[in-house]
């Protein structure tokens, strides 16, 4: 950044909201000699859409060619191996079957082929019975057969978003949290936008990736006036010792509104059921209800009739933010001068993110920012050992350079104490923070055993005081007195 | 990387480890007892209260002190302690039959401990909200009872002030006592059941004696408040389903969650031993032995015992048959036991002829003047009459080798244990 002062920084562009889609375009823009600034009103970044939902890198079939989010989807997809590389983030091509359970879906999975091999997905096949069960043997004995898209992924979508925006930093980007945008006025080839604390921040793009509030930071900027409604989805997550655990994410056969309700092996070995799709009026609504939740159950074993509730470590909703005509909104504002709208990013979001960031990185051009390459541009982040990835005799050597290694806080998902030190320094500084980033807390005893640890390890590292120990930000604190 | 052998490995110093492990050094064998937190005693440390020791020492103390009996009986042996050190893998399947344990701490690096027996006493944990599927809000607020109980007791803190209670097992019981000495109102306890899960004398003094409402066959069916817990919505169950007509909100800012403990035997399915589904614990024989040859289980890793007096009596037979086994004394043979009528499962699920034990079980009924019969292949061959059954309480039975002189046992005989 050109001004180091804390109360107005100047950029060349700024982007509002450090989602999936925030975080790519600023990945992809400081490639680039650009001062850019990446502003979220949350505490740390994917807290809002892309904290929660399904995790898929989709295979290519479920849209026509003629929507802007089916072409970033193909191309989004293709991005993934490379960006797993540079990215160090847990990544795997597990492949997607969608299961037809009567001939009727048939007819749909003749459609979504020809869909797919339109659309250039590589390696999708039309599956007979025998077929699907060979690939997923714990199929409903009703699959009459389906698709299999090998090409399509898991992810950790918030894990993904950490390694992104840690590479945009290390590359030049800065990143502001607890920047709520508030208002912004427009002088001498310049936006000064207003956070609602007090902070300013002067830009000359303004890139909406706001998610669920991109209609409200469009009409502070003068831009279109749209809608965003907020879908809800509801999951729950199953124990990764369950017997229900597929091979490759099973979709049913899409119905109009969605893809279904899915379930989904998810990169880090537990198991992913749902999502449901209501459309609410609340965006901060996320919360879980027991006939949605009812339904997940229902229609996962339709899949998988080895879906027991008893394997059900914890539900939690998601909100996808819709637009009016369901395509991505992604384009130079008419209205307001040097501003892009990055809008109704909902499935197939996570996907298409990386070709998000290039396709705006374009926009960018088109609308006039001079782009020319960093020479020192580095794509690669460092890795951080996880205890839980290597054998005894490395962890062994892990042990040896840092002590805290061999220290495991978080027995369900073993995490040590040097992974959370880790998160902590690079500022997931809530029970949640952590959570994301290491993955302590997530696991089949959803935090009983090691809470109070991180809450210390908090305290420690950071010098707040218990008061200050939050779950996810403020109004969130969860000590209230000491004796 | 550091390698050590011992003749056998226990892993957990709780209540079983501690009383397994002190047992087997007794007998004159090697052993190592592998605990990840600092202090040795488990769970036993943050409970404060008394009511322990009764019938292990005949004397009422605390949880911390009935920890520190066992601590030093361990410490005075040749036990090798190894505290803040973690067993991730379990191998079992070895060309020597040796079982390989590695053990993650800060001080040692990855250890490799080799031994020719293993006792599994990692203890439980408790069911939490997401096993409970409690729909709402994620907001700061919901702990589990005992996360609670570590917070105040240990850490000095108090995580709310306006706080409700989910199921009445004994954590939650002795929780809404101690929330309340320490300043929060505690609004209710709500439990699922038409009676109590938690033990009677609970009941009395950490409730009555407050006047803290008890709502039975009542859920909580809602979670409400978006940063922090603001209200739960509490419904009368109605044929098991919950009646909105009928329900109410409670505000508060913490609910704390008693619903319930689960053997934590991950480590135990890694080595290959088969679970009792009726328990979430090992299926286990007479010696307490796994279904893996070497491999035994004690405590409430084995199934959820209501004292821990008990898990230490189970925990000391196991140790002793974890010195047999090594001297190769094992059971001339073992006769089946199978749960009855009414009975939700009994341990272990063998009896030795020979050195008949005790054996532990739950009912799956609420009595009075109940009978508990035992039935060797049909044949009536011991009643005992018991004053009062509950599916919380566990019971148990003692065999003596001068009823069982008497019984007409077969090669395939099976004794079935019932109660009504």
């Amino acid at each position: 950044m050109a001004s180091t002062d804390r109360s107005t920084a100047r950029a060349d562009v700024a982007i509002i909201g450090a989602g999936l889609s925030g975080s790519c375009i600023a990945r992809q823009l400081s490639a680039y000699e650009l001062d850019t600034v990446l502003l979220e009103k949350e505490c740390d970044v994917s807290l809002g859409v892309s904290r929660a939902n399904s995790g898929i890198v989709h295979g290519g079939f479920h849209h026509n060619l003629k929507y802007l989010k089916s072409r970033l989807e193909i191309r989004g997809n293709l991005m993934y191996d490379r960006l797993q590389r540079e990215l160090d983030f847990p990544f795997k091509r597990c492949g997607i079957l969608v299961v037809a359970l009567n001939d009727e879906e048939m007819k749909y999975i003749d459609h979504l082929y020809t869909q797919g091999l339109e659309n250039g997905a590589i390696g999708i096949e039309m599956c007979s019975r025998e077929r699907m069960f060979e690939l997923e043997p714990k199929l409903n004995s009703d699959c009459v057969g389906g698709l299999h898209a090998p090409g399509g992924g898991v992810l950790e979508p918030y894990r993904f978003v950490f390694s992104v925006v840690e590479s945009a930093k290390k590359n030049g980007v800065e990143v502001l949290t607890k920047f709520e945008v508030e208002r912004a006025e427009r002088a001498n080839e310049h936006y000064t936008i207003h956070a609602a604390d007090g902070r300013t921040v002067e830009a000359r793009y303004v890139v909406n990736a706001a998610g669920l509030y991109a209609d409200r930071v469009s009409s502070i900027f003068g831009a279109e006036e749209f809608t965003i409604t907020p879908r809800k989805g509801e999951y729950y997550l199953l124990d990764r010792a369950t017997q229900a655990g597929p091979q490759r994410v099973l979709f049913p056969v899409p119905t109009k509104v969605s893809k279904g309700m899915l379930v989904i092996p998810t990169v880090e070995g537990t198991v992913l059921i749902g999502p449901t799709a209501e459309e609410i009026e609340d965006k901060e609504d996320l919360s879980t209800n027991a006939d949605q939740l009812a339904q997940i159950l229902d229609q996962a074993r339709k899949m998988v009739p080895k879906v027991s509730q008893t394997d059900v470590i914890t539900a939690f909703s998601g909100l996808r933010p819709a637009s009016g005509d369901g395509d991505f909104y992604i384009d130079i504002s008419k209205k307001a001068p040097n501003f892009i709208q990055v809008a109704g990013i909902q499935s197939p979001g996570l996907t298409a993110a990386p070709a998000i960031g290039e396709y705006v990185k374009d926009l960018l051009k088109k609308a006039g920012c001079s782009l020319s390459e960093k020479s020192d541009y580095d794509p690669f982040i460092s890795k951080l050992p996880r205890i839980r990835d290597v054998s005894p005799y490395e962890a062994d050597a892990l042990v040896a350079s840092n002590p805290a290694y061999g220290n495991v806080v978080c027995r369900c998902e073993e995490i040590s104490e040097a992974e959370i030190v880790e998160a902590i320094k690079r500022g997931h500084a809530t029970l949640d923070g952590v959570k994301y980033f290491t993955r302590a807390g997530m696991g089949r005893c959803q935090g009983g055993f090691c809470s109070y640890k991180i809450m210390k390890l908090l305290m420690r590292e950071t010098g707040m005081s218990y008061r200050e120990i939050q779950k996810r930000g403020a109004g969130t604190e969860l000590l209230q007195d000491a004796l | 990387m550091k390698e050590l052998h011992y003749d056998v490995l226990v892993i957990g110093a709780g209540a079983g480890g501690l009383a397994a492990a002190a047992e087997v050094a007794k007998h004159d064998a090697t052993c190592a007892l592998v605990e990840r937190e600092s202090h040795l005693g488990g769970i036993l440390i943050q409970c404060i209260h008394n009511g322990f020791g009764l019938e292990e020492y005949k004397e009422e103390l605390t949880g911390p002190e009935f920890a520190e009996r066992l601590a030093v009986e361990v410490r005075n042996s040749a036990v090798d302690v190894y505290t803040d050190t973690t067993v991730t893998q379990l191998e079992t399947e070895t060309d020597d039959g040796l079982k390989i344990a590695y053990c993650f701490s800060a001080v040692y690096g990855v250890i490799r401990i080799s031994a020719r027996a293993v006792v599994l006493a990692m203890g439980c944990r408790e069911r939490n909200r997401g096993n409970i599927r409690t729909p709402g809000t994620r907001p700061a607020g919901v702990y589990t009872a005992g996360l609670a109980q570590r917070l105040v007791n240990i850490e000095g803190y108090i995580p709310g002030k306006d706080v409700v209670i989910v199921g009445s097992g004994d954590i939650g019981l002795i929780m809404a006592r101690r929330m309340t000495w320490v300043g929060a109102t505690v609004h209710a306890v709500i439990e699922i059941q038409p009676y109590p899960s938690g033990l009677t004398r609970n009941i009395v003094q950490c409730l009555n004696d407050f006047d803290i409402p008890l709502y039975l066959s009542h859920v909580v069916s809602r979670i409400e408040g978006r940063d922090r817990v603001e209200k739960v919505r509490v419904s009368p169950l109605d044929n098991g389903i919950p009646d909105e007509d009928n329900s109410f909100d409670i505000p508060c800012d913490t609910l704390l969650l008693s619903v319930g403990l689960v053997p934590e035997n991950e480590l135990s399915k890694e080595a290959g031993v088969d679970i009792n589904p009726q328990t979430n614990g090992a299926l286990v024989d007479s010696t307490m032995m796994t279904s893996v040859d070497g491999v035994f289980s004690c405590g409430n890793v084995l199934h959820v015992h209501d004292l821990a007096d008990w898990v230490a009596e189970e925990a000391r037979r196991t140790g002793r048959y974890a010195v047999q086994y090594l001297r190769n004394k094992r059971p001339n043979r073992q006769v089946r036991i199978k749960a009855g009528a009414n009975v939700r499962y009994i341990n272990p699920t063998m009896f030795d002829p020979d050195n008949p034990d005790k054996l532990y079980f739950r009912s799956l009924i609420v009595k009075n003047q109940a009978k508990l019969h035992l039935k060797l292949d049909h044949n009536p061959v011991k009643e005992v009459k018991m004053s009062h059954i509950q599916p919380s309480e566990m019971l148990h039975v003692n065999l003596k080798p001068k009823d069982v002189a008497s019984w007409n046992i077969m090669k395939d005989s099976v004794l079935e244990v019932s109660v009504e």
